[in-house]
């Protein structure tokens, strides 16, 4: 039995075995070239150093910081507290309970002395940014939403405030840049925010939420298209059967139009906030150490420039690969 | 019941349309009424009007004593006590049969998820698809979609049902079955507004039929009178084209 779906003469078996093999074959070429490059201008790849900068595993030595006497070792649940006079100055040293130590009460210590020994075993930088990064962009992707729905319904309202409110600020968010928008954010709102709150005796609030809120401000101005459009395509009839039901014209929105509209815009929210957690990279900007300005960091003081910008850019892609797994997997859900 | 007068409606996309001309009718409790007319003649707009799917410019329609084109009505509470079948059926592609049945009763008539499904299946056993409650619309064939449409309208217990040319989108095969049901409730004393291409079905089950042309109502009378002796020279060369 044929099984062919194409519009030309069928092809051969063999033509998809070569072109697949093709495939693999360039692939190969790249990253064969990427490494022949490297080693053509002697780039020494060290590809072992970079698990560390994912979790941190090791033997970390405590080295007395004063010199005197140790008076005094107290173990408590949560861990050692030493206790070193030197003269009339009492240097404490706090220690985690697993800690080797090497002293007794009464030794005398110098300064650089190796006190005790323990081992940490966390996450490492890079793996604490990527976890930032997963937070801005869901916590911007939530508030996006929230945004985009309320001033794509705004968009279409018959209320010409609402609708120009919307048309005004999806104008104004589409027609700036983000990293600008985000310096507006952080410099401009968020300063004279905090000198406000300062003034009132109030805590200032972090620069992560006014990365956040950029975010969310930006992407709510495409998903108020998205919405707006995804609303517009569901059928006139679907809205006349509601009403002619009986529903008042919110209850057949949200009970009829939007259930369907989402089903709809789900593709386009999807490659929207695929968009999203990319340009939360540009909150580095503004101090928030995110994936790639973790990167860059550890960059400037390990110099691996080749593999660690490789290891982001695939923290990337695993982010945005299980974002679209998981709308693709709504979307199956939602195939009606 | 229903009570239009001097009714006027103008379109003015794509262009200026004078679509309903002066066009008075009254529909008493329990008579069904066919409205026939060659297409663009006014009569689904005129169906229209009636629960103010589209407004009518000029004129009076009441509704059990309910002024319809009162912009202070409740015109939710109107169309609740009217139902509405379409020629594209309409229902929500992203329910289940039961879900098109009970949604509006929950949402409109605050009844219970229980009692709304209670009577959604008892509707569903009358038009014959009481097995099909758990399916989705688009496994349905175009007549059963209808039957549902016509189940769904009649789950808010509507004191008249309007039905807007219910078997033209339908497959020569499935005009039947639909037309069963519209008859049976016909039987039953349910006051109906139809507008139709089914001459057969004018002639059987009509009390009155109204032919309508150019945006105004030219004759009416009933089946007898109307298909065996038909006033105007209008309504002579509509029958003569399509009996």
């Amino acid at each position: 039995m044929m099984n062919y779906t194409g519009l030309d003469r069928p092809k051969k078996p063999g033509y998809f075995l070569f072109w697949k093999t093709m495939f693999v074959a360039i692939c190969l070429l790249g990253i064969g070239f990427i490494y022949a490059a490297a080693d053509f201008v002697d780039y020494n790849w060290r590809w072992e150093q970079v698990p560390q900068y994912f979790w941190l595993d090791k033997d970390l030595e405590v080295r007395s910081e004063a010199e005197g006497d140790l008076t005094k070792i107290d173990k408590t649940a949560a861990g050692y507290t030493i206790i070193i006079q030197d003269g009339s100055h009492e240097e404490i040293v706090k220690l985690p309970p697993d800690a080797n130590i090497f002293l007794m009460e009464g030794d005398y210590v110098y300064m650089g002395d190796t006190i005790a020994e323990y081992r940490v075993s966390k996450p490492g930088i890079l793996l604490e940014a990527t976890y930032v990064t997963l937070k801005v962009s869901m916590l911007a992707i939530v508030l996006g939403i929230i945004v985009g729905i309320l001033t794509g319904l705004m968009r279409i309202s018959e209320n010409p405030c609402l609708r120009w409110l919307s048309v005004t600020y999806v104008e104004l968010i589409r027609g700036s840049p983000l990293l600008v928008q985000i310096f507006l954010w952080y410099f401009v709102a968020g300063s004279l925010i905090n000198a406000m709150l300062d003034k009132i005796g109030l805590d200032p609030i972090p620069a992560l939420w006014y990365g956040v809120f950029a975010l969310a401000i930006f992407t709510g101005a495409y998903v108020a298209e998205i919405v707006r459009a995804g609303v517009q395509s569901v059928h006139r009839g679907q809205s006349e059967a509601a009403r002619a039901l009986g529903l008042s014209g919110p209850q057949a929105m949200r009970k009829v139009i939007l259930p369907q509209a989402f089903r709809r815009i789900l593709p386009p929210l999807a490659g929207q906030f695929i968009s999203l957690i990319k340009d939360s990279s540009l909150l580095g900007v503004i101090a928030v150490r995110e994936l790639t300005k973790a990167t860059r960091e550890v960059i400037s003081s390990s110099l691996m420039s080749y593999e660690l910008w490789i290891a982001c850019t695939i923290m990337y892609l695993v982010l945005t690969f299980a974002l679209s797994v998981a709308v693709q997997y709504l979307e199956r859900r939602a195939v009606r | 019941m229903i009570s239009a007068k001097n009714v006027n409606k103008y379109f003015y996309i794509p262009e200026e349309l004078h679509a309903l001309k002066d066009v008075s009718l009254e529909v008493a409790a329990g008579e069904v009424l066919v409205v026939i007319g060659p297409s663009g003649s006014g009569k689904s707009t005129f169906l229209r009007c009636l629960n103010r799917l589209e407004y009518a410019n000029s004129g009076s329609i009441t509704i059990e004593g309910t002024e319809v084109l009162d912009p202070n009505c409740d015109i939710n509470e109107i169309r609740a006590e009217v139902g509405m079948v379409f020629q594209s059926f309409n229902l929500f592609p992203h329910m289940s049969v039961l879900d098109n049945i009970t949604m509006a009763q929950m949402t409109v008539r605050k009844r219970s998820k229980k009692d709304a499904e209670k009577k959604g299946m008892e509707l569903l056993e009358k038009v014959g698809l009481a097995h099909k409650y758990n399916v989705y619309p688009d496994q349905l064939s175009g007549g059963q979609q209808q039957r549902i449409a016509i189940a769904r309208a009649l789950a808010m217990d509507p004191k008249v049902l309007l039905f807007d040319e219910p078997t033209s989108a339908l497959d020569p095969e499935m005009v039947g079955e639909v037309l069963d049901v519209m008859k049976n409730l016909a039987k039953e004393g349910m006051t109906m507004v139809v507008v139709t291409h089914e001459m057969g079905f004018a002639r059987e089950v009509a009390d009155r039929v109204v032919f309508m042309d150019g945006g105004q109502l030219v004759e009416q009378g009933t089946p007898e009178h109307f298909f065996t002796k038909p006033e105007h020279d209008r309504t002579k060369l509509f029958l003569s084209q399509i009996l």
